[in-house]
């Protein structure tokens, strides 16, 4: 059993890395329980999805503090949901900045500190340049494969059932990209 | 048996499949908005976007008086357009099922306020169910179509935004019902004349007592006895919370919430000297409870806004049930320490925006700029009233910005303090809300000789909710070409005088016409029309700055682009974000700004 949160900004994908997530889960044959966001997540704004697993889960939300894994798609989103992560827990994150209207407009600071802090609380903190390596995966779009190629290595699931779900869940034409993308964020996971 | 992971909503579409349903109709709203469009994909169900959830009700009372099952859908507030209808549905009664599947939005994540809907099935004197996850959600839609047709009633499932877009496992194995009752002509049962409603409405209330005991041996209703000193009755999704929060406790989990089952909730609450209610929002069980002269905790310690979680829960309840129980916060662990934590206000915020490229910016930046007095509505546009755009004056509901347009106009005429707001109230709203609830606004507008200006945003799509057509695109729910209803031609049919259509990719003839219309003493229509950015995917022609001739005067930024950025003292626009609409360079005063070309 475990805990995912995966947290961005609207476009990133990580709605559907969550439920390429979910559907690996349920294919070992957990019960599972997901959470996402709709609407406002394809304006640009903060988006957080939940993935749980186990013999038998309840809320669908997870509560403050008990996140096993940590996958931040942007630093800054990483930082604000930081305090869903279990101290010890994993974070992979996304060496990657995507700065806020506020922050555009010189309103705001962008938070010069977030790794620091995202590492001060993780047990294990894997960093990615998942956007290069989604490029040279062929799409940099598959950001959100990469993270899930890093996960992996924690996870028992086998890599022909992440590949499955991606076949299953990815649109047929970025199914090669996607296999590319989630095998080259396995290596560096 | 299969398993899959479905969403609430896809659960209810597949249970709407299952159940045999022939017709189905909705209009679009976060979090109610795939259940049709999920449901458009089965073969066999007759599908439509309405033009709003009133027509979609009286659509689907329609179907099932026909002798199809049907299946009608909406979000918390489009039940309030069709509240007219859903208020003498239950008088009338139906002839094959129909189910009003309406979802609420604790914590307004898409929404413009938290009504809480369980009190419309109590108004209407009409069954409510409620699942706690996908699996529920599928079963009680199958339930409801059976409920519907033995006590001949419409049946509210009521969903919240975490049953409707969470994913559950859900185990099935249904194969699809044929439902196909004969129509037979019962006027004293169907026309509500007053003699006829007079007695319906006894019918009705001799009906709710016999759904009472329905609610009683409903066995999606369930008992779940562990402590013998903790007694928590609860429905939805937050019996999940409570679940997770205190997993020792006894749990009443209500499926069927109205009428309220007494005896179960009676039986349940002998076994404890007080029960403790978890729910969203409003206190609808409790009050239930208090009612039967039952000792309850609840909005006394549960927030009555917002959305709830484990964590809510658990700090709302843990003290009592520690006294209750003896065991250190009653077993609710508390979450650790976020003293290494910065403060969530220590962080900017991401608020969302419009997208680069987005038809409305221009717009709004001219309503902003020449200092209009803006009534919206509804839409991506909405999200113009936030810094710097700060486009918009008022908005409550879909299509309201015309009627407040009017209202404000008057109110104005009569004036000596705000006689300076004479000629400068503009309505604006989108094609899709134009079309569900603007158009009699206008009407009115120009019937009572009222001067302003309407601008609709016609993006050619529903783009909020996530690009569902509508009766102006051309094209239906189910994918068939179909005539396109001609704006234009509509408001000129209303009597508009004036209708004037304009690019707002092009700020100058925009202004132009902005200004000439707010000055003219006449109802008019401006349409501002170019399609969604993400409907319409072109080839973006990104646009850079030239650094040496930048002098970092920010007036680009006036326009909120997500894709421009202050880079040192000058202006950057990233190329990977900008579609090249060329708005800034259209502003820019020092020439700075030009398509990038092939060199990049």
């Amino acid at each position: 059993m475990a805990d995912v949160i995966l947290v961005g900004v609207g476009g990133q994908g990580n709605v559907l890395s969550a439920r390429i997530l979910a559907e690996t889960a349920l294919l070992a044959g957990y019960d599972v329980k997901t959470s996402e966001v709709h609407g406002m997540a394809q304006r640009g704004g903060s988006v957080i999805c939940t993935v749980r697993w186990g013999e038998k889960v309840y809320s669908p939300l997870i509560p403050e503090g008990r996140a096993d894994y940590l996958l931040a798609f942007e630093l800054l989103e990483g930082l604000r949901y930081l305090v869903y992560l279990r101290p010890g827990g994993t974070a992979i994150v996304n060496d990657y900045r995507l700065d806020p209207l506020p922050v555009q407009r010189g309103d705001a600071a962008y938070p010069q500190d977030a790794l620091d802090v995202i590492r001060s609380r993780a047990g294990k903190t894997l960093v990615l340049e998942a956007l290069e390596v989604a490029k040279a995966a062929g799409d940099r779009r598959a950001v959100g494969t990469v993270i899930l190629g890093a996960l992996s290595r924690f996870l028992e699931f086998s890599v022909p059932a992440w590949e499955e779900t991606i076949r299953r869940l990815v649109p047929s034409r970025a199914v090669e990209v996607n296999l590319r993308a989630f095998a080259m964020g396995r290596e560096r996971g | 048996m299969k398993r899959s992971l479905l969403s609430g909503n896809e659960a209810v579409a597949l249970g709407a499949y299952h159940a045999g349903v022939r017709v189905a109709a909705a209009y679009p709203g976060t979090p109610s908005t795939e259940i049709l469009e999920e449901l458009s994909r089965h073969p066999d169900v007759y599908c439509e976007w309405a033009p709003n959830e009133k027509v979609a009700l009286e659509v689907g009372i329609g179907a099932c008086l026909g002798g199809a099952r049907t299946l009608v859908a909406m979000k918390h507030v489009g039940l309030n357009v069709a509240a007219d209808p859903w208020m003498t549905l239950p008088y009338v009664g139906v002839n094959a099922g129909l189910v009003l599947v309406v979802a609420d939005d604790p914590g307004m994540h898409s929404s413009q306020n938290e009504q809480d809907t369980r009190y419309f099935a109590r108004m209407a004197k009409a069954p409510l169910l409620e699942p706690s996850d996908s699996q529920e959600a599928y079963q009680l839609t199958l339930e409801a179509f059976a409920i519907s047709e033995r006590y001949d009633t419409p049946v509210l499932l009521r969903l919240e935004t975490r049953i409707s877009h969470s994913r559950t496992v859900v185990e099935h194995d249904g194969t699809r019902m044929r439902v196909d009752l004969p129509y037979e002509k019962d006027a004293v049962k169907r026309v509500m004349i007053p003699g006829y409603a007079r007695l319906r409405h006894s019918v009705l209330i001799k009906r709710l007592e016999e759904l009472a005991r329905e609610a009683d041996s409903f066995p999606h209703n369930r008992v779940e006895m562990r402590s013998d000193k903790v007694g928590i009755v609860t429905s939805g999704v937050c019996y999940q919370y409570a679940r997770e929060a205190f997993p020792e406790a006894s749990i009443l989990k209500l499926a069927f919430v109205y009428p309220l089952p007494e005896k179960t909730v009676r039986d349940f609450a002998s076994h404890f000297h007080r029960l403790y209610v978890v729910e969203e929002l409003e206190p609808f069980l409790e009050e239930g409870l208090k009612a039967m002269g039952l000792d309850a905790v609840g909005k006394t310690r549960i927030p009555r806004e917002g959305e709830l979680n484990p964590d809510i829960v658990g700090r709302s309840l843990a003290d009592l049930i520690e006294m209750d129980t003896g065991v250190k916060g009653g077993g609710w662990t508390p979450p650790p320490s976020r003293q290494a934590l910065p403060p969530e206000s220590a962080l900017p915020s991401r608020p969302p925006v419009m997208c680069p490229g987005c038809p409305h910016r221009g717009l709004f930046y001219l309503l902003s700029r020449l200092k209009l007095l803006v009534s919206s509505d509804i839409g991506c546009y909405t999200l113009s009233v936030l810094p710097p755009l700060s486009g918009i004056d008022c908005q409550v509901c879909m299509g309201a910005g015309v009627g407040m347009a009017l209202g404000l106009e008057k109110a104005f005429a009569t004036s000596e303090v705000n006689a300076g707001m004479r000629g400068k109230v503009v309505g604006s709203l989108g094609d899709s809300t134009f079309i569900h609830g603007g158009i009699t606004g206008l009407i009115d507008m120009v019937y009572n000789r009222t001067p302003s200006t309407i601008i609709i945003l016609d993006n050619r799509t529903t783009a909020m909710t996530g690009f569902q057509d509508h009766p102006g695109t051309g094209k239906t729910l189910m994918g068939e070409e179909t005539r396109a209803l001609d704006l234009e031609a509509l408001c000129r049919a209303v009597g508009v005088e004036s209708v004037r259509v304009v690019d707002p990719w092009d700020l100058e003839a925009t202004e132009k016409v902005i200004r000439e219309e707010v000055e003219a003493p006449r109802t008019s229509v401006i349409i501002s029309r170019r399609p969604c950015v993400l409907l319409e995917r072109r080839p973006a022609k990104p646009y850079v700055v030239e650094e040496e001739k930048c002098n970092g005067c920010r007036r680009c930024l006036r326009l909120g682009c997500p894709a421009l950025v202050v880079r040192g003292e000058k202006a950057w626009v990233d190329p990977l974000l900008c579609v090249g609409c060329s708005l800034c360079a259209q502003l820019c005063r020092q020439d700075a700004l030009r398509e990038a070309g092939e060199d990049g």
